[in-house]
């Protein structure tokens, strides 16, 4: 699974992070950032991470 | 005949319960049917990005719904729902479990989910609709956005967020702003007095004016040509210059289809914990149209109007709805109380006014971080909102994403 998070979307609005805090997190400089290949066993919660952005700014290919 | 499940509502709620439908197990026929032409896309950025953003100022609809931030991902699994575009159903017989299109088409369904959202609601005076707006829809961002022309002078009616939204949109592109409130501070309930007034205070050193406490009682043409209007009458008789009109006023329910059913239509549709409505296994509801108890604030059934919650109560929906169709016996269990955590935010001109909880009816608000001073955008001002010295809600205006988070966990334990 590779997640893409569009940088020039984002809006910080940090949604992600509380539905896959494994993969998503926000840096000490306060910019999002994220792992890109996530194991297979954290699908539903990037799944839903992607669901709840509310400017729909993440993307899963598999 | 093999099964089939209806989603009448084409947007964020429809689209998220066809998913979960399918995630949880639905292989059977799933039909969404929508009111507009469009596939469902984002609704937040139509009162801020889709008006003001240059760069997408001449993009039509069907490109607008592809655009990053406006686009609604949709997950794979969707791939062979049955999208009905264009198609608004008419009426409803829940006993036939059959719906009507106003077209004449008829459509069968073993399960129903109702997401059919809310409409704004519009000031019940006639005439110049041509320079009359509500905003809601993708089509109605554009014809607003055609005529936010810099000089242009714009009354704004209602100060909540999203009437705050547009003034703050308005003024970025050059108009004279004004807005018109009944209550003695935009966005009052939501934020109580002291923040609100705040955020007014920040609208106003970028240009926008407020008045407040006060109604639109008549629409007037211009001198110059009657037909077209020219001037906003408030209450008082004050006369405000107005080339555009935004009916910022509230929304109403898309319920009127389902009448005849029996069914508490009183206040959107009313649906128990499970989302089921009124005990039928076979009708869910999701969205911003569904009245459901939230345990977490008593047992009062709400309506909730956050973007959240579409996708929140399509996840217990569905489920439901698919339990409810099940012909195994599967130990018909309650689940776990339903009781998603509201979360709300707006973004005005450059600042962001987030929520978590509930902030409306408190009996105390205290100012838990920052303050009001000069200075709150960048520094962040913290309020929280308590009931009977339960802290219900907090809100955080200004400050950093990081800060943001941090005051949603206080209160995911409450309740």
């Amino acid at each position: 699974m590779k997640v893409t998070v569009d940088t020039a979307v984002c809006a910080d609005h940090g949604q992600c992070i509380f539905s896959a805090p494994q993969v998503f997190e926000f840096a000490e400089d306060g910019k999002l950032v994220w792992e890109p290949s996530p194991d297979e066993s954290l699908r539903a919660s990037v799944e839903e991470a992607a669901d709840v952005c509310p400017v729909q700014a993440i993307r899963i290919a598999d | 005949m093999a099964s089939q499940i209806v989603v009448v509502g084409g947007s964020l709620g429809g689209l998220r319960a066809a998913e979960q439908l399918r995630v949880n197990g639905w292989s059977g026929a799933l039909t969404v049917v929508g009111a507009e032409a469009h596939l469902p896309y984002n609704r937040p950025p139509l009162s801020k990005n889709v008006l003001v953003s240059p760069d997408i100022s001449a993009l039509t609809a069907a490109e607008l719904v592809d655009y990053p931030g406006v686009a609604l991902r949709r997950r794979a699994q969707v791939e062979d729902v049955s999208f009905v575009l264009d198609t608004q159903v008419a009426s409803a017989a829940l006993s036939d479990r059959s719906l009507l299109t106003v077209d004449g088409r008829e459509l069968a369904y073993d399960g129903l989910v109702i997401a059919t959202g809310l409409r704004p609601r519009r000031l019940p005076i006639a005439g110049f609709d041509r320079h009359r707006h509500a905003l809601r829809t993708l089509d109605d961002a554009i014809a607003l956005r055609g005529q936010l022309t810099p000089g242009t002078a714009v009354v704004v009616v209602g100060g909540g967020f999203i009437g705050c939204e547009v003034a703050a949109s308005a003024c970025r592109l050059g108009c004279q702003v004004t807005v018109v409130e009944p209550f003695a501070a935009p966005m009052l309930r939501p934020l109580g007095a002291e923040l609100a007034r705040t955020v007014q205070t920040f609208h106003e050193d970028k240009g926008v004016s407020f008045r407040l406490g006060r109604s639109v009682s008549t629409l007037a043409g211009r001198a110059s040509d009657p037909a077209t209007l020219g001037a906003v009458v408030l209450d008082d008789g004050t006369e405000l210059e107005a080339d555009v009109l935004v009916e910022a006023v509230g929304s109403n329910p898309n319920v009127e289809w389902l009448a005849g059913n029996g069914l508490d239509l009183s206040d959107g549709v009313l649906c128990d914990n499970m989302m089921r409505v009124e005990a039928r296994e076979n009708v869910v509801a999701v969205g911003d149209v569904a009245r459901f108890p939230n345990p977490r604030f008593g047992s009062t059934p709400r309506r909730v109007e956050h973007w959240c919650i579409p996708a929140d109560t399509a996840h217990r929906a569905a489920t439901t709805l698919i339990r409810g169709l099940s012909t195994a016996e599967n130990g018909d269990r309650d689940p776990a109380p339903f009781a998603p955590l509201p979360s709300f935010w707006s973004d005005q001109f450059d600042v962001r006014i987030q929520g978590f909880g509930r902030t409306e009816h408190a009996d105390r608000i205290e100012v838990l971080e920052g303050g009001f001073a000069p200075g709150w955008v960048s520094e962040g001002v913290v309020v929280g909102y308590f009931r009977q010295s339960t802290m219900t809600g907090v809100v955080i205006a200004g400050g950093t994403p990081a800060q943001r988070l941090r005051h949603k966990t206080l209160l995911e334990g409450v309740g």
